[in-house]
C-alpha cells in the first residue's frame, strides 16, 4: 500500500507528471477526434430530420471505430514525384501543434499539464505551424486541386489570425496576464463575472467573443469558412492525395484544433472550470460542459449555413473584423486607463 | 509543384498569362450529372470554359424513329426526369394536335395539376442541389422532405415516383380519387408555410446573398443570342413564358403571374424559381376548385395511331424552359422524325461566354443557377 | 457607410434566424424510415413488375397468348407462347417470360391487355446477386402459386421458381409441397383437367 502511494507520489513529480499528462492528453484528443465525428454525424442527421448513424453499435456509437478501422486498413499511397519528406511529414506537423497547445489549457484547478506564464503566446505561436503544415501538405502533393486549396488556406488563415490576436490582446490587457490559469482564476463568482460579461471594462466584450469564435471557425477551416476543402469544387482540397491514415490524421487534427479553439474560448471568455453559481464546486465537468456546448455550436453552424465565397471570407476579415477588433482594442485601453485613473481598481 | 508541361501561355486580354487546364467533371461531386467542363484557368480566374457534353447521349431522337407513338411515350418522361409530366405533355399534345383529338376538360385540368406539382418538385430538387453546391447541406434534406409528399401523391395515382407515363393520347391513363384531391390541398397549405421557412433560412441569409448577388450576370442580349428560356430569361427581365406566349391546354383559364426579375444575376434566377413555386401553388388551387367531373379519356381514340403526313409541334413550359416536340410523320405508325428541342442545351450554351473572367466558385454558382439536367442536354 | 452597417447588423440577424430554424428542426421527430427494419406499404396503383392473373375458379391464367402485350412493349421484354389445347375454345398460354432487366415499368403491356390477364405486382424488394432471377418466368410462377393454393392437377414441373430454358423438357418430379385439405378436396373435381395440363407441361408447344 505504501509502495503504491510512494510510487504515485514519485510519479506526480516532474518530469513524470508531464509525461503522464501528455499521454492522457493524447488519449483525450484521440477519443475526442473519434467521437466528435459521431457527434457531428448524429447532429447533422438530427438537424436534417433523420437519425444519423444507427447501425454500427447502439445508436451508432461504434461508427467511429468502424471509420477508424476503415482508414487504417487502406493503403498508404505516396504518389510518384511528390516531395517525399514533406508529403509524409505534413500530417504529423498538423497534429503536433494542437496536441502541444492543449498542454496549457486549464481543465480544472489541478488538471493542467503545464502552467506556463506565457501559455497564450505559445498557443498562437504554434497555430502558425498548423497553417504551414497544411500548406506543405497541399504543395507537396503535386496536384493542381491541392495547390489551389493550399494557397487558399494560407491566405484565409493569415487573414483570420490578425483579428484573433487583436481580440486576445484586448483580453490580455483586461486580465493583465497571459497565464491561462490566472485568467480563469479571475473569473470567480457568479456567471456575470465571466470575461464575456465584463462590460464595464470593455463594453464590446460579447462582440469580442463573437469575433474570437468566428476567427476560430476560420482558423480551423470549418464551415462556413471551409473554402479550402470545398467538396463540390475541389474534391478534397489540400488532402486530395492523402489516403488512409494520412487523411485520417488530417481529419483528427481538424477536430483537435476545434477542441483547442473551444477550450481556449471557454478558458478565456466563459470562466473555464468555474461554476456559474459560487456555491457549487468548480471542476473539470464544468469545463467540459462549456467546451462541448461550444463544440455543438460549431457543428450547428456548419449544418446551417452555406459556404462563404473566398473573397467574401477575406473581406469579412480585412474589412470588418479587423476594424472592429482594432476599435475594441482602443476602446478597452481607453476604458482601462479611465477606470484606473478614477480608482475603480479593475 | 505543378508539372511544367501542364502550364501553357495564353493571352488574356492581350496579356500573356500562364494558364493550366482543369477538368470539372464528368464525375462531379456537385449534382449536375455527367457534364465535363474544360476550364482554362489563370490562377483562380477562368479564361475559357468549354462544356463537353455527350456522356449520356441515349439517342432518344433516334428511338423515336423506331417505335410507335404509344411505345415512345415512356421515353418522353426520361429525357428530363425531373419534369417528366411536362415533357410527356408536350409529346402527347403534339400527337393530339395531329389527330385533332380533344381530351375531355377533366383530363386537361388534371394534367395541369400534375404538371404544376411536377414543376414544384423539380424546383425543390434544384433548390436543394443549388444550395448543396454552395455548401449548405441541410436545405437539401428539407426540400426532399417536401418533395416526398408530392411524390407520394403522384405515386398514388400513377404508380411511379419519377417517370410517370401518366398521360395518354386523348386524356389520362386513369382518374384521380378523393384522396389525391384532399392530399393536394393539404400539400398546398403545407408548402406555403414551408416556403416561409425557406425564405427565412436561406433567401434572407447574408452568406447566401453575398454568394449569389451580382454573380453571373446574363444580359438580355446574351439570352436572345443563345435562345435561353425559362427562369434564365425571366431572371434577365424578359417575361417570356410559353404558357402565356404560346398558350396550351387550359392555362388561359388560370390567373397567375409570371415572376420576372430584372437584375440578371444569379439571385434573380433564384428568386424567379422560388416565386414560380408560389405561382404553381396558386394554379393548383384554382384548378382544384374548378375541376369538372366527367371522363378522363376522349371517346374516339383510334387503336392504331397513324398520324397524317406532316409536321406537328407542341411547346410547353417545362421547369427549365421551353420544351418543344416536333413530329414529322409520313403517315405510318412510326414517326419519321421526332425532334426534341430541350431548354438545357440552350441554357448551357451561354455558359462559355458568361463565365469568362469569373472565379471558379462564382462560375459554379452560375452553373447551378442555370438549373441544368444533363440528360436533357444530351438526350 | 450606413449601408455597410445595415449589412452587418441585418446580416448577423439573418444568421441568428437561420440558426434558430435549424435548432427548431433539431428537436422535431425524424421523418425517415429505417429500411430494412421498417418497410413502406406500397400504393394500390404501384407499378411493380407484372404478374399473370389467374381465374379464381380454375386457377389457370386468364391469358390466352394474344401477344398484344408483346407488341406493345417498347423494350421487347415480353415473350409469350400459347397453344390451343384439345377441348378448349381459346388458346392457352404455355410460356410467359418477362426480361425484367430491360423493363422500364411503363405499363404499356397492362394497358394493351384487353382481358386483364396481367397486372402489376407490389414487389419492390427486388435485389439479387444473380442476373438470371430477373428473367422472370411468370407462367411458372403462376403455376407454382396455383399449386400451392390447391389448384393442382398433375405435378409436373420442378416447383422451384428458377427460370426454364425454353426447349428443355422439365423432368416430372414429385411435388415437395404437400398441400393439406384443399388438395384432397380438389382432386376429384380436377380429374378431367390433368389431360390438357399434362399436355401443356410437356415442353415446347406444338
Amino acid at each position: 500500500m505504501t509502495f503504491v502511494s510512494n510510487l504515485l507520489s514519485y510519479l506526480a513529480t516532474e518530469p513524470f507528471r508531464l509525461v503522464v499528462c501528455l499521454l492522457a492528453m493524447m488519449a483525450f484528443v484521440g477519443l475526442n477526434a473519434a467521437y466528435l465525428v459521431w457527434v457531428e454525424r448524429k447532429g447533422a442527421g438530427r438537424f436534417q430530420r433523420r437519425p444519423g448513424p444507427t447501425e454500427a453499435g447502439p445508436a451508432g456509437l461504434l461508427q467511429p471505430i468502424a471509420d477508424a478501422l476503415k482508414l487504417m486498413s487502406k493503403q498508404l499511397l505516396v504518389p510518384a514525384g511528390v516531395d517525399s519528406l514533406l508529403f509524409r511529414g505534413a500530417p504529423l506537423l498538423v497534429m503536433s501543434p494542437a496536441l502541444m497547445s492543449l498542454a496549457v489549457i486549464p481543465f480544472s484547478q489541478t488538471l493542467t499539464a503545464c502552467r506556463l506564464n506565457v501559455g497564450l503566446l505559445m498557443i498562437f505561436a504554434l497555430g502558425s505551424v498548423n497553417v504551414m503544415a497544411i500548406m506543405l501538405g497541399g504543395w507537396s502533393s503535386r496536384n493542381k486541386y491541392a495547390i489551389i486549396s493550399a494557397a487558399r488556406v494560407v491566405s484565409q488563415n493569415v487573414a483570420y489570425e490578425i483579428p484573433m490576436l487583436l481580440v486576445v490582446i484586448t483580453l490580455v490587457m483586461v486580465s493583465g496576464t497571459m497565464n491561462l490559469n490566472e485568467i480563469v482564476n479571475q473569473q470567480q463568482g457568479w456567471f456575470w463575472h465571466w470575461n464575456i460579461c465584463r462590460v464595464w471594462v470593455n463594453p464590446l466584450m460579447p462582440v469580442t467573443f463573437l469575433i474570437f469564435f468566428t476567427c476560430m471557425l476560420a482558423e480551423t477551416n470549418r464551415a462556413p469558412f471551409d473554402m479550402a476543402e470545398a467538396e463540390s469544387e475541389l474534391v478534397a482540397g489540400a488532402y486530395t492525395e492523402y489516403s488512409g491514415m494520412g487523411f485520417g490524421v488530417f481529419f483528427m487534427a481538424e477536430y483537435a484544433n476545434i477542441l483547442l479553439g473551444c477550450g481556449l474560448a471557454t478558458a478565456l471568455f466563459l470562466g473555464g472550470w468555474q461554476s456559474p453559481i459560487p456555491g457549487l464546486p468548480g471542476g473539470v465537468l464544468w469545463f467540459l460542459l462549456k467546451m462541448y456546448f461550444l463544440v455543438f455550436s460549431v457543428v450547428w453552424i456548419r449544418w446551417t449555413f452555406p459556404r462563404t465565397q473566398f473573397y467574401g471570407l477575406l473581406n469579412l476579415s480585412w474589412k470588418i473584423l479587423i476594424p472592429v477588433s482594432l476599435f475594441t482594442l482602443v476602446l478597452t485601453s481607453g476604458m482601462l486607463k479611465l477606470m484606473r485613473h478614477f480608482g475603480f481598481g479593475v | 509543384m505543378i508539372v511544367k508541361e501542364s502550364l501553357a501561355t495564353t493571352l488574356v486580354d492581350g496579356v500573356p498569362r500562364e494558364t493550366f487546364v482543369i477538368n470539372l467533371g464528368p464525375q462531379h461531386p456537385a449534382t449536375h450529372g455527367v457534364l465535363r467542363v474544360k476550364l482554362t484557368m489563370d490562377g483562380e480566374y477562368i479564361v475559357r470554359a468549354e462544356p463537353v457534353c455527350g456522356y449520356i447521349h441515349r439517342m432518344q431522337e433516334k428511338m423515336g424513329e423506331n417505335r410507335t407513338y404509344a411505345q415512345y411515350l415512356p421515353n418522353t418522361g426520361r429525357i428530363d426526369y425531373l419534369s417528366a409530366m411536362t415533357y410527356t405533355h408536350a409529346f402527347v399534345g403534339a400527337v393530339e394536335r395531329a389527330l385533332k383529338l380533344q381530351p375531355p376538360p377533366r383530363a386537361e385540368y388534371i394534367r395541369v395539376i400534375t404538371s404544376e406539382l411536377n414543376r414544384i418538385s423539380s424546383h425543390l430538387v434544384w433548390w436543394g442541389a443549388f444550395l448543396l453546391d454552395l455548401g449548405g447541406f441541410t436545405p437539401l434534406l428539407y426540400a426532399f422532405d417536401d418533395r416526398e409528399k408530392i411524390l407520394d401523391l403522384l405515386e398514388a395515382i400513377t404508380g411511379a415516383r419519377l417517370t410517370y407515363s401518366y398521360y395518354r393520347f386523348g386524356g389520362l391513363c386513369n382518374d384521380v380519387d378523393e384522396d389525391f384531391l384532399r392530399g393536394t390541398r393539404e400539400f398546398v397549405a403545407h408548402m406555403r408555410s414551408r416556403l416561409k421557412m425557406y425564405r427565412a433560412l436561406v433567401t434572407g441569409n447574408i452568406i447566401l446573398r453575398k454568394r449569389i448577388e451580382e454573380i453571373g450576370p446574363i444580359s438580355q442580349e446574351l439570352c436572345r443570342k443563345y435562345g435561353a428560356t425559362g427562369p434564365v430569361i425571366r431572371g434577365s427581365g424578359i417575361a417570356y413564358d410559353v404558357r402565356r406566349a404560346e398558350p396550351y391546354s387550359v392555362y388561359p383559364e388560370f390567373d397567375f403571374e409570371i415572376p420576372t426579375f430584372p437584375e440578371t444575376d444569379s439571385m434573380a434566377r433564384y428568386l424567379v424559381r422560388m416565386e414560380e413555386i408560389v405561382q404553381s401553388l396558386r394554379i393548383i388551387e384554382q384548378a382544384l376548385d374548378k375541376l369538372p367531373a366527367g371522363p378522363v379519356m376522349a371517346e374516339k381514340v383510334p387503336r392504331v395511331l397513324k398520324l397524317p403526313a406532316g409536321d406537328y409541334c407542341y411547346a410547353v413550359e417545362a421547369a427549365r424552359g421551353r420544351f418543344l416536340v416536333r413530329i414529322v410523320s409520313d403517315g405510318k405508325e412510326i414517326p419519321y422524325r421526332v425532334k426534341l428541342r430541350t431548354p438545357c442545351l440552350s441554357n448551357l450554351s451561354l455558359f462559355e461566354e458568361a463565365s469568362q473572367g469569373m472565379l471558379l466558385a462564382d462560375a459554379l454558382a452560375l452553373m447551378g443557377s442555370l438549373d441544368l439536367v444533363i440528360p436533357d442536354i444530351d438526350r | 457607410m450606413k449601408k455597410a452597417l445595415k449589412d452587418i447588423f441585418g446580416g448577423f440577424g439573418s444568421l441568428v434566424t437561420g440558426m434558430r430554424i435549424t435548432i427548431g428542426q433539431f428537436f422535431k421527430p425524424t421523418v425517415t424510415l429505417q429500411y430494412p427494419h421498417q418497410s413502406l406499404k406500397m400504393a394500390k396503383r404501384f407499378r411493380g413488375h407484372i404478374e399473370l392473373v389467374r381465374d379464381p375458379d380454375t386457377g389457370k391464367a386468364l391469358c390466352f397468348a394474344c401477344k398484344l402485350c408483346e407488341r406493345a412493349c417498347p423494350s421487347d421484354c415480353i415473350t409469350v407462347d400459347g397453344a390451343k389445347l384439345e377441348g378448349a375454345k381459346k388458346k392457352s398460354v404455355t410460356a410467359y417470360k418477362l426480361d425484367f432487366t430491360k423493363c422500364s415499368l411503363c405499363g404499356s403491356c397492362v394497358e394493351a391487355c384487353r382481358d386483364g390477364a396481367i397486372r402489376y405486382s407490389r414487389d419492390y424488394n427486388l435485389a439479387s446477386l444473380n442476373k438470371d432471377e430477373f428473367i422472370m418466368d411468370l407462367f411458372e410462377k403462376l403455376e407454382t402459386e396455383a399449386k400451392a393454393d390447391g389448384f393442382v392437377e398433375v405435378p409436373k414441373a420442378p416447383v422451384a421458381v428458377a427460370p426454364q430454358v425454353p426447349g428443355l423438357t422439365p423432368a416430372p418430379a414429385a411435388s415437395p409441397i404437400a398441400p393439406a385439405m384443399p388438395l384432397a378436396a380438389a382432386t376429384p373435381a380436377a380429374a378431367p383437367a390433368p389431360g390438357p395440363a399434362a399436355g401443356t407441361s410437356g415442353g415446347s408447344p406444338a
